[in-house]
């Protein structure tokens, strides 16, 4: 099977968009139910169960109130950035999943196809560079709302994520060291044919997961929103569908770090301890490595959505565990905790990698070994010192209580 | 600390926030996959009510319909609130009636003086507390209306212990 002619392309490719995109709008808004109903279960209640058979259908419910509501825009605000801060924030939310491969290779009467809109020679820098573009909706519907606490939550939002991104780059840089590529079916082969990179980059997991967290302004670290203290932050003044635009962003952007997360630390659409769908396209279209089949293909995709579920899942249950952060602990931990510690990692990694091939190590799954060695002494080191004298103390706060706090 | 963040001394060996979280997250997650829920389906699933539950208004009437009253005003005069406006009247064989009865729910606080003092066991609050509209209006319960409703008397005393002995 040769590459695909250029007609096919665009159709293909079309198709692929129409698909794809239809697939996450409906992911999205299963996520928004999936919030409400994990939320409900955590707090031994029901969640939405009106509409629809266990309120299935409350996100198409959601949708037409949001429809049909009236829309608001606060006197004197600025008209043009109002409007345009909804999209603004939307648009890189829906653009990035163009880049994460979604299943295996599948091969069609007209060519090899790769499931993955764009495989786009710059990979993962084109995510880091659209996810920056998000924060100018937090910024701009927070400016042109022209009231206090929106103003404050766009203020919040460009420092948290203009802190957090400088993290999440140095978070994949291990990724690149250790892949020597930033294209994600590159990234996803790789894991296939060694280990999972959770393994021989835990920390940089670790360091990944809290930063995108941050990035996606989650929970623990949604100062932007932060209703308990900013009414909604950015997005207080509005209402209808420029809100529910504003929310479908932040869903969207808790399914790409979901995917990502799967993408880059736990194989992609890799089926673990299984060989029938280690393949990938290589150059001309030709699929090296297990021969591709549309069941194959099925399988792959369903693995790449339960691990994507079960990323969401975290975020989900993250959210309605943890209380939010102080403002200025979000900073320090951004700046003075994460920052220092991934350098200190990359330098560390770099010079076990550098030892590693001096000593004449294949790049292959016994030199992932040695990294995950490693990496579990790091990954202890970060518990013993977040944690100090209390791992092996205990917890122990109650036996403080009576006296000593008084 | 240039912005003034008060620093809280945490005695040596103490909260451990890691484990504090860990914690966290086992508990919710014992939470979220425990299947039980407090949650009440109101429509369908409704509180049981008390017998001396005090709620909106309801007037007996004898077997031919018409409302017990005697028009004889002790409700209005006993009533804290003033919400029962009554009017009475006198029929062609010399017996009182009301004219007009209303009762304003919004103003009434629903203390039972009125069920209390009635002489001839008329007027009752009832146990009963769907009480919405769709207008303020509606809220004022004129006699017709109270000889309709056909929820509950509320039992002020326990029949079989009267003084709460």
């Amino acid at each position: 099977m040769g590459p695909l002619s250029t007609t096919a392309f665009v159709i293909i490719g079309a198709v692929k968009v129409i698909v794809i995109f239809t697939l996450w709008l409906l992911a999205v808004a299963g996520v928004t139910l999936a919030e409400r109903k994990v939320a409900a279960w955590i707090q031994d209640r029901s969640g939405p169960n009106r509409v629809g058979p266990w309120g299935v259908l409350q996100p198409i419910a959601d949708g037409l109130k949001n429809f049909v509501k009236e829309e608001t825009r606060p006197a004197d605000s600025s008209r043009l950035l109002f409007m345009l801060a909804p999209m603004m924030s939307m648009f890189p939310a829906f653009v990035v999943f163009a880049v994460i491969p979604i299943a295996a290779p599948l091969t069609t009467p007209w060519g090899t196809v790769n499931i993955i809109i764009a495989d786009l020679p710059v990979g993962f820098l084109f995510i880091l560079a659209l996810a920056s573009l998000g924060v100018y909706g937090l910024v701009l519907g927070g400016w042109a709302s022209n009231s206090k606490y929106p103003f404050l939550g766009g203020v919040r939002a460009s420092a948290q994520m203009i802190s957090y991104e400088v993290a999440l780059g140095l978070s994949l840089v291990p990724i690149l060291m250790l892949s020597g590529n930033v294209s994600l079916p590159e990234i996803v082969s790789q894991q296939q044919e060694t280990l999972w990179f959770v393994l021989p980059l835990m920390v940089g997991y670790l360091f990944f997961t809290v930063a995108y967290f941050a990035e996606t302004n989650r929970p623990p670290f949604d100062m932007p929103e932060a209703e308990s203290e900013l009414v909604y932050g950015f997005h207080t003044e509005y209402s209808a569908m420029k809100f529910a635009i504003f929310m479908m962003a932040e869903y969207s952007n808790m399914i790409v770090a979901s995917a990502l997360m799967a993408t880059f630390f736990f194989g992609g659409w890799d089926i673990p301890f299984w060989v029938g769908d280690n393949m990938r396209v290589a150059a001309g279209g030709v699929v090296v490595g297990a021969a591709p089949a549309w069941w194959i293909t099925l399988l792959t995709a369903a693995s790449f959505a339960l691990k994507t579920g079960f990323f969401v899942l975290l975020f989900i249950w993250v959210r309605w565990t943890i209380p939010r952060f102080r403002y200025d602990q979000v900073m320090s931990l951004g700046w003075k905790v994460m920052i220092p510690a991934l350098i200190a990692y990359i330098v560390v990694l770099g010079v076990a990698m550098l030892l590693l091939e001096a000593s004449g190590v294949q790049v292959d799954t016994t030199y992932m070994l040695w990294l995950t060695g490693l990496n579990l002494i790091g990954v202890l080191v970060i518990i013993f010192w977040l944690d100090r004298k209390r791992v092996i103390v205990g917890s122990g706060w109650k036996q403080f209580r009576p006296q000593e706090t008084r | 600390m240039a912005i003034g963040v008060k620093t809280v001394e945490r005695p040596e060996g103490g909260a451990s926030y890691l484990r504090a979280t860990l914690k966290g997250m086992a508990l919710t997650f014992k939470h979220l996959v425990t299947p039980i829920t407090v949650s009440q389906q109101y429509p369908e699933e409704k509180w049981e009510l008390a017998p001396r539950m005090r709620g909106t208004h309801r007037m007996a009437v004898h077997e031919d319909g018409r409302a017990k009253c005697v028009a004889c005003g002790l409700c209005p005069t006993i009533c804290p609130a003033n919400c029962i406006k009554l009017i009475p009247a006198e029929d062609e064989n010399g017996e009182r009636y009301a004219a007009v009865y209303e009762i304003d729910e919004f103003r009434c606080i629903f203390c039972g003086y009125c069920q209390e003092v009635c002489p001839v066991e008329a007027i009752h609050l009832g146990v009963h507390y769907e009480a919405a509209e769709f207008s303020r209006e509606r809220f004022v319960y004129d006699l017709e209306r109270l000889c309709d409703q056909d929820h509950a008397f509320t039992q002020l005393w326990d029949p079989e212990d009267p003084l709460s002995e």
